[in-house]
C-alpha cells in the first residue's frame, strides 16, 4: 500500500512538472534546446530521406501501376490481387517458411552450442574463436560463389569430390528436391553467419555468475542439467533477442537463392521475388505490394513476440 | 484575412501566374513533338552515352580519337561523352528514364525501345530519318524495333547500332578429338544430338551439349529454341502464350532425351549465363547456344585461343532470337541537337571503316576483327563492310563461316513481350526437364502457359 501511494505521489509530481513546462512558451523552449535540435537535424534529415520517405513511397506505390518510366496510375488493390494470383507468390512463401524453420533448427542452435563448447575450453579458446569468426569476415557474395562450386552436382564440386574420396555415392545437392536444396542454403547461411552469434552468446555466457554453476554441481547436476537450469535461464534475454533477430533476418532471404541457385529448384524466396518483380519485370507496383505484405507479416510476428515476452516477464 | 493583407497576397500571386503563363507560351514544344527546324551550323553541344570506360583502354582511346576527328569534321558540334557503365543497367534504367536526366543521345537495348517510346521520354525523329546514313540498307526488322508499334509504318524514335543473333558456339578442339569436322558444325538438332554423343564419348568429364535453366536464362534459351524450330512464344497479337503445342513439346523432349537417354549434358544443371562460358573455356563442353560475342568474352576472360572456338548457325536454320542495342534521343533535345546526334551516331556506329567499324585501328591495337556481329545491314553497305572485315581480320573468320552464310536465310525474331517475366517462369520448366527423369512435359507446358497468360494479362491492364 505504501508503495502504491509513493507511486501515485510520484505520478502527480510528474504531471505537475509537465503542466509547468507547458506554461513556458514553445519558442523559448526551442531556443533553450536549439543546439540539441541542430545536432539532431542531420540525423533526422538522413532518416527522413533514406528511411521514412522510401517507406512512405513504397506504401503509395503498392497501390499504383508504375515502372518509373511512363504513366503512373492508381490501381487500388490490383497489385495485391496480381501477386496473390501468381503461383510464384505461394511458392516463395513456402520456400521462405521452410528456410526459416531450418535456420531456426540449425542456424539458431548451432551457434549457441558452439558457444557453450568454446566457453568450456581452457586452451586455444582464442584460436577457435577466430576460426569460427573467419567466415563472417569473408565477402558474402564471394563466399556464396565458392559454395556454389562446393555444391556442383558433378564430380568437380568439393563436396562430391570428398564423397568420391570416401567411396560414397555423390549427391546432386541443389537438384535433388526442394527440401535438400533449402537445407543446402541453410548450411551456407549458418556457416557464414554463425561467428557473430557465437561471440554474442560467449559474452552472455561469461556474464553468468560462476557460483550458480558451483551450486548446481554441488546439487549433483550434470552438464546438460546445468545448461538447462542455469545457462539458459541466465541467458534468456539474449536468447530471445537472437531468436527474434534470427527470424527477421531469415525471412528476408535473398542472397542465397540469387547467387547460389538462381531461383531454381523452387528456391525463390519472398525477397527474391520482390527483386524479380522490380528489376526483371519492371513492375514496381507489384514489388511494393509484396514488400508491404512482408512488412505486415514481420510486424505481426514482432507484435506477437513482444506480447509473449511481456507475458513471460510478468509470469 | 483583411483586405489590405488580401491585396498583399494576391499581387505577387498574380505576377507569378503571369510569368508562368508567359514562360509556357514562349517555351519550345516537348513531350513527343518534334522540335522546329534547326539553324544550320549554329554551335551545338550534345551529351552521348556509352563511352567505353577507362578500364577498356583501347576502346576508350578509340572513342576519344573518334570524338576529336568528328569535332574536326563538324567544328560547330561539341560532344560531351558520358562513360557511365554499364551503359544500360536494366535494374536502374527505368528510374533513370523517369528522372529525365538521360543524355541527349542515350543508349538503349532493343528490348527497352517500346518502353521508352511509350514513356514519352524519347523524341520522334521520323522527319530526320533521311539524314541517317544508308538508312535503306539497315535491316528492316532492326529498324522496326525503334518504330512506334514496331511496324514499318510507325514513326521512328531511335537508330539501331548493334545486334547479335544466337547461334551454336562450339569447341573446335573437341570436335577434332571426337573425329568430327570442326569446319562443319551441326545445322540441325538431330546433328547436334549425334555430335554431342560423339563428344561425350571422349570421357574425362567432357559433356557434348549444355543448356541453361536458372537466372532467367533457361526461359531465354527455351524461347530461342522455340524460334529455331519455327515456333513462337506468343500469339501474333501478343496477348496469349503460343508454345503449348508440338513445337514446345519437341524442345523439351529433345533436352530431356539428351540429358537422361543420351547422357550428353552432364549432371550439373541449374546453370546461369556465365556457367556455360566457363565450361566452354575449361574445355569440358562441346556445344551450347550462344551469341558470337561469347567467343571474344571467353578469349578475353579465360585466354582461350580463337582457333579453339567456332560459331555455327542456330540449329534448324529457320529463325533465331535477336538482341542488340541502339541510340534514342532525349525528348528535350532541340532540332540542332537531334541532327548533331544523328551525325555522330552515323559517324561512330553506322559507317564501315569509321568508329566502331574502324577495322584498321582495331587490328593495329590488337582488338579482334572478324566477329560476325553486329550484322545490321543488307545490300551495298553489308558488302562494303564484309570487304573491310576480310581485309583486316585477325581472328579466324572461317570459324564463323557457317553462321554468317546461314544468317541471311533465317528469320530474326526479337524477344516476346514481358520477356523477363516469361523467362523467369521458363526457368522452372527447363530445370525440371534437365533434373527430373520423370518430368511430365505436358504438365510443365500447361503450367508455363497458364503463368505466361497471367503475365500477359497483367501487362495489358
Amino acid at each position: 500500500m505504501a508503495t502504491i501511494n509513493v507511486t501515485r505521489a510520484r505520478a502527480r509530481e510528474v504531471k505537475a512538472a509537465a503542466r509547468t513546462r507547458q506554461r513556458v512558451p514553445l519558442g523559448r523552449r526551442v531556443r533553450r534546446h536549439a543546439t540539441g535540435y541542430l545536432f539532431m537535424a542531420g540525423a533526422v534529415l538522413c532518416f527522413a530521406v533514406f528511411s521514412w520517405y522510401p517507406m512512405i513511397r513504397e506504401v503509395i506505390m503498392s497501390f499504383q501501376y508504375t515502372n518509373f518510366a511512363g504513366n503512373t496510375k492508381w490501381v487500388g488493390l490490383e497489385n495485391y490481387r496480381h501477386i496473390f494470383a501468381d503461383p510464384g507468390f505461394w511458392a516463395a512463401w513456402r520456400t521462405t517458411g521452410l528456410f526459416t524453420l531450418f535456420a531456426l533448427i540449425f542456424g539458431y542452435a548451432v551457434p549457441f552450442i558452439t558457444a557453450l563448447v568454446l566457453n568450456e575450453m581452457r586452451n586455444a579458446r582464442s584460436y577457435f574463436r577466430l576460426l569460427v569468426y573467419l567466415p563472417v569476415m569473408m565477402p558474402t557474395v564471394a563466399a556464396a560463389f565458392l559454395w556454389r562450386w562446393f555444391y556442383r552436382a558433378d564430380n568437380t564440386g568439393l563436396f562430391n569430390q570428398i564423397l568420391n574420396f570416401l567411396h560414397l555415392p555423390t549427391v546432386q545437392w541443389l537438384q535433388t528436391s526442394h527440401i535438400v536444396s533449402t537445407l543446402c542454403l541453410v548450411l551456407f547461411s549458418t556457416w557464414i553467419n554463425m561467428g557473430s552469434g557465437v561471440l554474442i552468446y560467449l559474452a552472455a555466457l561469461q556474464s553468468v555468475p560462476g557460483e550458480l554453476y558451483e551450486a548446481a554441481e554441488l546439487d549433483g547436476a550434470g552438464a546438460l542439467k546445468r545448461i538447462w537450469h542455469v545457462t539458459i535461464p541466465q541467458t534468456k534475454l539474449i536468447l530471445s533477442l537472437m531468436l527474434m533477430l534470427q527470424i527477421v533476418g531469415t525471412v528476408q532471404l535473398f542472397l542465397e537463392p540469387f547467387v547460389i541457385t538462381g531461383g531454381s529448384e523452387n528456391t525463390t524466396s519472398v525477397v527474391y521475388l520482390i527483386y524479380q518483380y522490380a528489376f526483371n519485370f519492371n513492375n514496381y507496383g507489384d514489388a511494393s505490394a509484396l514488400g508491404i505484405m512482408l512488412l505486415l507479416v514481420l510486424m505481426v510476428f514482432g507484435g506477437m513476440y513482444l506480447w509473449l515476452a511481456r507475458r513471460v516477464e510478468q509470469d | 484575412m483583411d483586405r489590405i493583407r488580401q491585396r498583399r497576397t494576391l499581387a505577387p500571386a498574380l505576377v507569378a501566374c503571369t510569368a508562368l503563363f508567359a514562360a509556357a507560351a514562349c517555351s519550345s514544344g516537348s513531350g513527343g513533338n518534334s522540335p522546329a527546324a534547326a539553324a544550320t551550323n549554329a554551335p551545338v553541344t550534345i551529351s552521348v552515352g556509352c563511352e567505353p570506360p577507362t578500364s577498356s583502354t583501347a576502346a576508350r582511346q578509340g572513342w576519344v580519337d573518334d570524338v576529336k576527328a568528328f569535332e574536326k569534321l563538324y567544328p560547330y558540334i561539341t560532344i560531351k561523352s558520358d562513360d557511365a557503365n554499364p551503359c544500360d543497367n536494366p535494374a536502374t534504367f527505368n528510374a533513370q528514364l523517369a528522372s529525365g536526366k538521360m543524355d541527349n543521345v542515350f543508349y538503349t537495348y532493343l528490348t527497352d525501345a517500346d518502353n521508352v517510346i511509350s514513356s514519352g521520354e524519347a523524341v520522334d525523329i521520323q522527319k530526320y530519318e533521311s539524314q541517317i546514313t544508308d538508312e535503306s540498307d539497315i535491316q528492316t526488322s532492326l529498324l522496326n524495333v525503334y518504330r512506334q508499334g514496331n511496324t514499318a509504318s510507325g514513326d521512328l524514335y531511335g537508330i539501331p547500332t548493334g545486334n547479335y543473333s544466337l547461334g551454336l558456339v562450339y569447341n573446335r578442339s573437341l570436335f577434332t578429338q571426337a573425329g568430327l569436322n570442326p569446319d562443319q558444325p551441326p545445322t540441325t538438332w538431330a546433328q547436334v544430338e549425334t555430335d554431342a554423343i560423339a563428344i561425350t564419348k571422349l570421357g574425362n568429364g567432357i559433356v557434348g551439349y549444355g543448356d541453361y535453366s536458372a537466372g532467367n536464362t533457361g526461359g531465354w534459351h527455351f524461347t530461342a529454341e522455340m524460334y529455331s524450330r519455327g515456333g513462337d512464344m506468343v500469339t501474333s497479337n501478343g496477348q496469349s502464350a503460343n508454345f503449348d503445342n508440338s513445337t514446345g513439346t519437341s524442345v523439351l523432349q529433345y533436352l530431356h532425351q539428351m540429358r537422361f537417354v543420351d547422357n550428353v549434358m552432364g549432371t550439373n544443371q541449374g546453370l546461369q549465363y556465365n556457367d556455360l562460358l566457363q565450361d566452354m573455356a575449361s574445355g569440358k563442353l562441346g556445344m551450347y547456344i550462344g551469341a558470337p560475342d561469347n567467343v571474344t568474352a571467353i578469349h578475353a576472360n579465360y585466354k582461350v585461343p580463337y582457333t579453339n572456338l567456332g560459331v555455327g548457325p542456330m540449329p534448324g536454320e529457320t529463325a533465331t532470337l535477336v538482341g542488340g542495342s541502339g541510340y534514342m534521343f532525349n525528348k528535350d533535345d532541340t532540332a540542332a541537337q537531334i541532327e548533331a546526334g544523328i551525325k555522330f551516331v552515323d559517324y561512330e556506329f553506322m559507317t564501315p571503316g569509321l568508329g566502331q567499324f574502324n577495322y584498321a585501328r582495331m587490328a593495329s591495337l590488337g582488338q579482334p576483327v572478324g566477329l560476325p556481329e553486329p550484322e545490321m545491314w543488307d545490300g551495298a553497305t553489308a558488302a562494303s563492310n564484309a570487304t573491310q572485315v576480310a581485309k583486316y581480320a585477325n581472328i579466324p573468320t572461317a570459324n564463323f563461316a557457317t553462321y554468317v552464310s546461314a544468317l541471311p536465310k533465317m528469320k530474326l525474331v526479337v524477344e516476346p513481350p514481358q520477356a523477363q517475366a516469361i523467362y523467369a517462369k521458363g526457368d522452372a520448366v527447363m530445370f525440371s526437364v534437365l533434373t527430373d527423369p520423370t518430368a511430365n512435359i505436358s504438365q510443365l507446358l500447361s503450367t508455363f502457359t497458364s503463368q505466361t497468360n497471367t503475365i500477359l494479362a497483367n501487362a495489358q491492364e
